[in-house]
């Protein structure tokens, strides 16, 4: 490694360097060659495109609530249309943004190729995936414009089978479809994980993004079918009137809300697993160390996964689950806190006496690593009985789960989104711009949602478009930070357009990182590899390569 | 550099080495045949447990009602006929037989038997549709479809309607209509299986006539017989749970 400056980006000689001729995105021509693709790598572009079409949506309703919090009076909007705005916020966020944000575009991406694949194991099935995805989409895009749904996100009975008029069969047919679209991914992923590994790639070899997306999947394929039912039995209790979740009917609410968190909660993992995935390739490779603890790190994306779906009540304290049913998810739930502090402490020694250097990737990782433990440890409040019966259904929550997800996971996903960049198109972005995006969007994080823990701590309920002038000062403030945060979000997707055409190009390994997908030309081949590697010695190996380039100089020289 | 690339790369991947037969449905990415069947094979496997967890959000609540409304689900469970039922067990049985058969006749490459235990696979299926559509309009004309039309009047005084049941109080026999509720949303969601599972054999045996499935590739038999088999399964857990347990003479 040559130590002459605070960076390691190794880029060709932009006067004589091109990009390679032929690649996936050139190796056939016409919108059809898209749209009908099975190569995995244009399935994550069409993804990549789809989420962000999803999450600027989303986004906008963001922008809404909180310019209709900015003052206490209900003055923007009436309540009913306020109610639409947080709904739609969160069930575009959530279903169509967040939950496939990493697997579907890095993951479809990456993963494949880092095991030594030439593909997934099911590419029509992959395809599938992401038209399902659309379709799902477009029926809750439908039931926004049909009039809104007004329920959350979570659908909650009776209140969405009795209670509301207005389009929850069209959003639940919508998000059932999207489910589909989920666990065909997770399948996928299993599959190709388990069965085609090139020769050599031995599970304790495999990248930790593959493990992480493995747990992940792991995760969708065992929850997501639940929620589908759940949301079938809904769609007919409000169509037909069976009585599964109807008091009326002797039918019970609470079984509602035991399925639905039975995979919703699960879903904060299938989430934040694979952008962990993420934060362990960028930290290895700018520290220029092998994960510390590759075995315990990978092993707990596992625990996770695991202990993730014995935790679910704990969304149900205060709606009459007994007290030991209560102790005991209190319990399980501080348990997710073990793994998932194991991955931090272990990144936090990847780093110790590593040489760091500061690109635009791994400042999205440092953001990941401070507000997902804000995050998580504002978990362990929740955890608490007696904190979380003072604290539920406030503002304290809203902020938490935004942390962990929005903070944790979307900070993972702009980190793995700059790292691989120049993989996937081979150019790459201005790296001041890039550097300005993400200091922007932590300090507007940060604006946006500390205040709302003091306001959630105060007493502030979520979901009302009014509240007492007391806490006007800090919904200001939060305001102030979403717009800054709206601002960070941009700023990606300028450049990053501008630098489709224009960036400089980058080689085939700008990070000079060890991962398989840095050995190909980038962009890659559409067969991935030219000839099957064979794998010959683990992940992460910073110091064998230092030590290799250096034998290489001295025989050569 | 960590990457090393071999020549041989079908032997190493297959330490076994055989030189494979490349058949016209052998896809790109897959290194061998062999590879591309186990997939195929595991990935079934995978979607059958997404499909238990499908059916598992109703089993569940199956068992929590009926520990809650106990009477109600007896009454309830006695108005399903056991002969009918029975009936369609063995014929479910018998198609899931069938459905063996057609994966070994495509093994021995035998076009003729394939076709026909597929066919023989089929017909049964459809004698089992017909069979619970019939059920089904039963219980559409005894107004115990749940619902605003649903009646409980057969449950409150059974004695007019010639059955030996001992009465409910109204607000039990309310508690039936979730019985029939489960009832519809198990055996519904187990006869759309069906559904689909009919459509995919007319399309296997138009293939199989073709002669697709005797030429040593026979992953789609063998993947939809895993399909079928968990089908019957599900139908072997809803018998005894909707229409025989806690059945008692009357």
């Amino acid at each position: 490694m040559s130590a002459t400056s605070s960076t390691i980006v190794n880029l060709p000689d932009q006067k004589t360097a091109t990009l390679p001729k032929r690649s996936y995105l050139n190796n056939e021509d016409g919108l059809l060659s898209w749209l009908l693709t099975g190569d995995h790598k244009r399935i994550a572009i069409l993804y990549l495109i789809s989420i962000t079409f999803f999450f600027f949506i989303g986004g906008a309703f963001a922008g809404l609530i909180r310019l209709e919090l900015l003052t206490p009076q209900p003055d923007l909007v009436a309540s009913d249309t306020y109610n639409k705005f947080f709904s739609m916020h969160g069930i575009i966020m959530v279903f169509l943004f967040l939950v496939p944000s990493v697997p579907a575009t890095l993951g479809n991406f990456l993963m494949p190729i880092m095991i030594g694949a030439k593909d997934l194991a099911f590419p029509k099935v992959n395809l599938l995936s992401w038209y399902l995805y659309w379709v799902g989409g477009l029926f809750t895009l439908a039931a926004l414009v049909l009039g809104g749904v007004d329920t959350g996100w979570t659908f909650t009975t009776p209140l969405s089978t009795h209670y509301l008029n207005t389009h929850v069969v069209t959003a639940a047919v919508g998000i059932f479809i999207i489910g589909f679209s989920s666990i065909f991914t997770g399948l996928n992923f299993i599959v190709t994980i388990h069965r085609m590994r090139a020769p050599g790639m031995t599970w304790f070899r495999l990248p930790l993004f593959v493990w992480s997306n493995y747990a992940a999947s792991i995760l969708m394929v065992l929850g997501t079918p639940v929620l589908a039912i759940t949301l079938v039995l809904v769609a007919l209790e409000r169509t037909i009137g069976i009585g599964v979740f109807d008091p009326t009917k002797g039918g019970d609410p609470l079984l509602f809300q035991h399925l639905f968190w039975f995979y919703s909660h699960p879903a904060v993992y299938i989430m934040i697993l694979p952008g962990m995935g993420v934060i362990s390739e960028v930290i290895s490779t700018f520290s220029r160390k092998r994960v510390f603890g590759y075995t315990a790190v990978a092993f707990s994306s596992v625990a996770i996964a695991l202990f993730g779906f014995f935790v679910w009540a704990h969304h149900m304290f205060i709606m009459g689950v007994s007290n030991y049913s209560a102790l005991v998810f209190s319990l399980l739930t501080m348990l997710v806190a073990v793994p998932s502090a194991i991955k931090i402490f272990n990144w936090a020694f990847t780093l110790q006496k590593g040489s760091i250097t500061f690109e635009t990737p791994m400042l999205y990782a440092f953001g990941f690593m401070g507000l997902f433990t804000i995050g998580g440890m504002t978990g362990v409040f929740l955890g608490a009985l007696g904190m979380d019966i003072h604290l539920t259904e406030t503002y304290f929550i809203v902020a938490h789960f935004h942390f962990v997800m929005v903070g944790g996971m979307l900070m993972a996903f702009l980190s793995g989104v700059h790292f691989w960049w120049p993989k996937m198109t081979g150019r790459m972005y201005p790296e001041s711009l890039s550097k300005l995006a993400a200091v922007t969007t932590f300090i507007g994080f940060n604006l946006t949602f500390l205040p709302q823990f003091i306001l959630g701590y105060l007493g502030m309920p979520r979901r009302y478009h009014a509240y007492p002038p007391e806490f006007q000062v800090l919904n200001v403030l939060s305001t102030a930070g979403a717009t800054v945060l709206g601002v960070g979000y941009m700023l990606p997707l300028l450049y990053l357009g501008w630098s489709l055409k224009y960036g400089a190009i980058a080689g085939n390994n700008p990070w000079q990182a060890t991962g398989l997908e840095w050995q190909i030309q980038s962009p890659p081949l559409t067969e991935n590899f030219i000839e099957v590697p064979i794998v010959d010695h683990e992940a992460y190996d910073y110091e064998w390569l230092a030590h290799k380039t250096e034998q290489e100089v001295t025989t050569v020289g | 550099m960590i990457v090393a690339t071999h020549p041989h790369t079908h032997e190493t991947a297959q330490p076994e080495g055989h030189a494979h037969v490349a058949l016209p449905q052998h896809r790109h990415h897959f290194e061998t045949q062999e590879q591309q069947r186990e997939a195929g094979t595991f990935g079934m496997w995978l979607f059958l447990l997404t499909e238990i967890m499908f059916f598992g959000g109703l089993f569940f609540s199956y068992l929590l009602y009926r520990n809650w409304y106990y009477d109600a689900f007896v009454v309830a469970s006695n108005q399903l006929s056991v002969p009918l039922g029975g009936t369609n067990t063995a014929v479910l049985i018998t198609s899931g037989f069938f459905m063996a058969l057609a994966v070994w006749a495509a093994e021995v490459k035998k076009k003729g038997l394939l076709v026909l235990t597929l066919i023989l696979t089929m017909l049964f299926g459809c004698i089992f549709i017909g069979i619970k559509y019939d059920e089904y309009h039963e219980k559409w004309e005894k107004h115990h479809i749940p619902g605003d039309h649903f009646d409980v009047s057969e449950f409150v005084n059974p004695h007019a309607y010639g059955l030996k049941e001992e009465p409910l109080p109204p607000d039990q026999a309310q508690h039936t209509q979730i019985f029939f509720s489960l009832y519809f949303a198990m055996t519904g969601l187990h006869a759309l299986h069906m559904l689909i599972g009919l459509g995919i054999l007319v399309w296997l045996t138009v293939r199989a006539q073709r002669g697709d499935f005797t030429a040593g590739y026979v992953a789609p038999i063998e993947n939809f017989a895993l399909y079928w088999h968990f089908v019957d399964i599900v139908w072997l857990f809803l018998f005894p749970l909707l229409y025989l347990i806690n059945r008692h003479p009357v």
